[in-house]
């Protein structure tokens, strides 16, 4: 009972990361897609686990860990581009 | 049971609510540093109680069946919150510091001292 709880917390949970993928469609300059890609991986490391909860697996919070140090080293590359760059 | 319930809804709720101010936030404010604020601070407040209220379910499970495979659940969800409080804050500053070295102004800024340390006035 208390995992479908969780189930649909993480519902919600996306449905805020669909919000900020309307702020990478529109954005009007580089920075600001940027941003709002940084917003989507942290609302997705949320769902991950809210997910492994739900469906009471333990891998997919180890994806979760995998998944936030990966997208930790793309927004440092992406942002080492941006101010000039890769040298 | 009905209290540590209670306790997971008041946690989830919490954390829903921040994570959708955080998603909204990023089209009601004006310009990159503004969003980047706003967005930045909402969802990690939000993740610590999403972790929170997952940490809280899987020491009940652990207390009521003894399956070890909780207490993995609950450590690792602890150590995806420690990853992501140690890595958000820098990649933020990391965002803002290449908009600005990249030649984004902020948009109603009346003084901005990064300009005359970067040697200042050329634009």
């Amino acid at each position: 009972m208390i995992e479908q709880v969780f189930f649909y917390a993480a519902l919600v949970v996306m449905v805020a990361g669909f919000i900020s993928v309307l702020r990478v469609i529109l954005g009007p300059s580089v920075p600001d897609r940027v941003v709002g890609v940084d917003t989507l991986n942290t609302i997705v490391v949320a769902a991950m686990i809210l997910l492994g909860a739900a469906y009471d697996r333990e891998i997919y919070i180890d994806i979760a860990i995998v998944y936030a140090l990966l997208s930790y080293v793309g927004t440092l590359a992406i942002a080492r581009y941006l101010q000039g760059g890769l040298s | 049971m009905s209290w540590v319930n209670y306790l997971i809804y008041a946690f989830l709720a919490v954390s829903l609510t921040f994570n959708t101010l955080g998603s909204i936030a990023l089209h009601r404010f004006p310009d990159v540093y503004t969003r980047l604020h706003g967005a930045t601070k909402c969802t990690t407040f939000g993740t610590i109680f999403a972790v929170l209220a997952v940490v809280t379910h899987a020491l009940y499970r652990l207390h009521v069946t003894g399956d070890s495979k909780y207490l993995q659940m609950a450590l690792h969800s602890f150590v995806a919150l420690i990853a992501l409080l140690l890595t958000n804050p820098v990649g933020a500053h990391a965002i803002a510091k290449a908009a600005r070295l990249s030649g984004y102004r902020p948009a109603k800024a009346v003084v901005d001292a990064y300009e005359e340390k970067l040697g200042g006035g050329k634009e």
